[in-house]
C-alpha cells in the first residue's frame, strides 16, 4: 500500500513526541487500543488553568504508519485549542487531511478515542480535587 | 522509489528469473512458437521436443520419472488438483482428509471446499516449534481417511515437516500422502518417492523460474495414483490437466530446475552462513528480539523475527524505501488479523504483530545483509522510542496487568 505524503512526512518525522508527566493534575492522560490488535495510543495534554488553552500536547504510539501519522496530527491540532474545541475534533478531518484510505479509518477513529480519553482523565482530575 | 537499489529479501514471495533461465525462455515466444499439442508439423514437434525435455529437468529435480509430472499454472491450481482431485477419485474408500492451521491457503481454501461438498477435514495444531506432533497426526486417522496434506516447509517460517516419518506413518494405514513443496523444492533436497510422498505440489518461480508455471507430481507406481481433473478440456497432462502447455515457461521451469539442482547445495551452506549472521546480529545487537518456529528443522534462508514491543508494518515503513521484507502484522493484510501461522506456533498475538519474514535468495549478497542489519536496527530503535508500551516495559509496568481498550 502506497503512503500519502503527509503520512510519510509525520512517521519520518513525528510532532510532539515523548511524556508529560501523567500525576500532574493539569495533564490528561489518553491511553487507547490493545497490543493485540496491533496498535495502542497515548496521547496526552497539558491545560493552562487561567486560560483554559492547551499548552502541549506529546504522544506515544505503538502501531503501524497511520497510526503514528494519526497522533502526530492530533498533536499538532490540539495545541492552542480549549478543551471544547479540542473535543469536537472529528475523525473524519484526520481521515481528509492524511488521505487515509478505507482500511486505516481505524487509526483515525483511535486517535479521536484518545483525545476524548485525555479530557476526560484532565476533566475528571478537577473534580476530584 | 529512492534511487538507491532495493535490498530484496522476499524471496518466498517470489525469486528474480535467474538470467540464465529467461535466455532459454526466450526463442520459445518467437522461434519456436508451437502449440505442443500439434502432432502434424514441426512447430509442433519441437515444441513437444522442448516440453519434453523440461519435463525430464523437472523431474530429475525431484528424482522421479518425467511421466510423473503433470505442468500446471502454478503451485495453487496443483494443490487444488491433488486435493480436490483425490478427494473425487477416491469417493468411493473415503472422505476424511488431515491437514495442519499452518499450511498455505491454497491447501487450506481447497479442504474448506470439500467441507461443503459433505468431506471432513481435521486441521491438526502444531507444536511451539512449528511441527506437528506425529502422535497426533496418527491418531486424527479414521477408517474414511483418504488424503493426509503436509507442507515440506512452511512459507512464513521455514519450518520443515517430519516428512519421513509422516510418509511412513500413512504408509502403515494406506492413506495417500500429499505434500506443498513450494517454499523446499530446489532449495533442499526433496525426494517424494524416498519420504513416502505420493502427490507434490510446486511452482517454478520460487526457484528462480517464471510465473504461470509449477507442477504436480502424481506417484504411478506402488501405488498408482490417479486424480480427477478439475480442468475439462482437450486432455492435456495425461488427461489430468488440459489447456494448452505454456511451453516458454515449461522450458524456463525446467533450466531453473537443473540450476537448482546443481547449485543447491553450495547455495544452501551460503545462504544460511548469511541467514545466522543477520539473525546473530540482531540478537547481540537489539533488546528482546525472538525467533519464530524451530531453528534445528528450518529452511537455510529463512528467519521469521520478532521485535517486541514494535508494530511489524511500522516497522518495515522506516525501511522499506531500501529493503524488501514481509510482516505477520495485521496491518499488512486486509483482514486486521495477524499471521495464522504464528498465532498457530501459539505466539500472542502481539508478537505476531511484530514480526518480520526475512527470506534470503541467489541473489542476495553479504553487504546487503550488513546493510539490512544497520538499518532496521535503527528502524527497531525509531519505532521503540515511538512506543508507549515500549516505555511502559521499561518502567517496569507489567503489561499482562493493563487493562488495554479492546478497539
Amino acid at each position: 500500500m502506497a503512503y500519502s505524503e503527509k503520512v510519510l512526512e509525520h512517521f519520518k518525522h513525528p510532532k510532539n513526541v515523548g511524556t508529560l508527566n501523567k500525576d500532574d493534575k493539569n495533564v490528561g492522560t489518553g491511553l487507547v487500543g490493545a497490543p493485540e490488535c496491533g496498535d495502542v495510543m497515548r496521547l496526552q495534554i497539558q491545560v493552562d488553568d487561567a486560560t483554559g488553552k492547551i499548552t502541549d500536547a506529546k504522544f506515544k504510539t505503538f502501531g503501524c504508519g497511520s497510526a503514528i501519522a494519526s497522533s502526530s496530527l492530533a498533536t499538532e491540532w490540539l495545541k492552542g485549542k480549549s478543551v471544547d474545541e479540542a473535543l469536537a475534533i472529528d475523525n473524519m478531518d484526520i481521515v481528509e487531511e492524511l488521505a487515509l484510505p478505507p482500511v486505516k479509518i481505524h487509526c483515525s477513529v483511535l486517535a479521536e478515542d484518545a483525545i476524548k480519553s485525555a479530557i476526560k482523565d484532565y476533566k475528571d482530575k478537577q473534580v476530584n480535587v | 522509489m529512492a534511487s538507491q537499489k532495493l535490498i530484496y529479501l522476499d524471496n518466498n514471495a517470489t525469486t528474480p528469473c535467474d538470467p540464465r533461465v529467461v535466455e532459454k525462455m526466450v526463442p520459445f515466444f518467437y522461434d519456436v512458437p508451437g502449440n505442443a499439442a500439434s502432432r502434424s508439423h514441426p512447430f509442433g514437434w519441437q515444441a513437444e521436443e522442448a516440453v519434453d525435455y523440461a519435463r525430464e529437468q523437472v523431474a530429475n529435480l525431484i528424482d522421479v520419472d518425467p511421466r510423473e509430472i503433470i505442468f500446471t499454472s502454478g503451485a495453487t491450481e496443483a494443490d487444488n488438483l491433488a486435493i480436490k482431485g483425490v478427494y473425487e477419485m477416491y469417493a468411493r474408500k473415503g472422505n476424511h482428509i488431515i491437514t495442519l492451521k499452518t499450511e498455505h491457503s491454497a491447501v487450506l481454501d481447497s479442504c474448506r471446499k470439500i467441507e461443503k461438498l459433505g468431506g471432513q477435514v481435521t486441521y491438526l495444531d502444531v507444536e511451539r516449534d512449528g511441527r506437528v506432533d506425529l502422535a497426533k497426526l496418527e491418531a486424527a486417522i479414521t477408517e474414511k481417511t483418504i488424503l493426509i496434506s503436509v507442507m515440506w516447509a512452511n512459507n512464513e517460517t521455514g519450518v520443515i515437516q517430519p516428512m519421513k516419518e509422516i510418509g511412513k506413518i500413512c504408509e502403515k494405514h494406506g492413506v495417500l500422502f500429499m505434500s506443498d513443496a513450494t517454499q523446499a523444492v530446489g532449495k533442499i533436497p526433496v525426494d517424494p518417492k524416498a519420504t513416502g510422498v505420493h502427490l507434490m505440489a510446486f511452482t517454478a518461480h520460487k526457484m528462480y523460474g517464471p510465473k504461470g508455471v509449477g507442477a504436480l507430481f502424481v506417484n504411478r507406481k506402488n501405488p498408482r495414483v490417479k486424480v480427477t481433473a478439475q480442468m475439462d478440456g482437450g486432455g492435456h497432462e495425461r488427461g489430468m490437466r488440459s489447456g494448452t502447455l505454456n511451453v516458454p515457461g515449461i522450458v524456463g521451469f525446467g533450466k531453473a530446475a537443473e540450476l537448482c539442482g546443481k547449485e543447491m547445495e553450495a547455495e544452501a551452506k551460503r545462504l544460511s552462513a548469511l541467514r545466522d549472521k543477520l539473525e546473530n546480529a540482531f540478537k547481540s545487537q537489539v533488546e528482546e528480539v525472538y525467533v519464530n518456529g524451530s531453528v534445528d528443522h528450518r529452511m537455510p534462508h529463512v528467519a521469521n523475527i520478532s521485535f517486541k514491543h514494535v508494530e511489524g508494518e511500522g516497522l518495515m515503513m522506516t525501511f522499506n524505501q531500501n529493503i524488501a521484507v514481509s510482516s505477520g502484522s495485521a496491518c499488512t493484510s486486509a483482514s486486521l488479523e495477524p499471521s495464522y501461522v504464528l498465532i498457530a506456533l501459539g505466539l500472542g498475538d502481539d508478537l505476531a504483530h511484530s514480526s518480520l519474514r526475512f527470506s534470503l535468495g541467489r541473489f542476495t549478497t553479504d553487504e546487503e545483509i550488513d546493510m539490512t542489519i544497520g538499518l532496521i536496527s535503527k528502524g527497531v530503535q525509531h519505532m521503540r522510542d515511538l512506543s508507549p508500551i515500549w516505555e511502559m516495559y521499561k518502567d517496569g509496568v507489567d503489561l499482562e496487568a493493563v487493562e488495554w481498550s479492546e478497539h
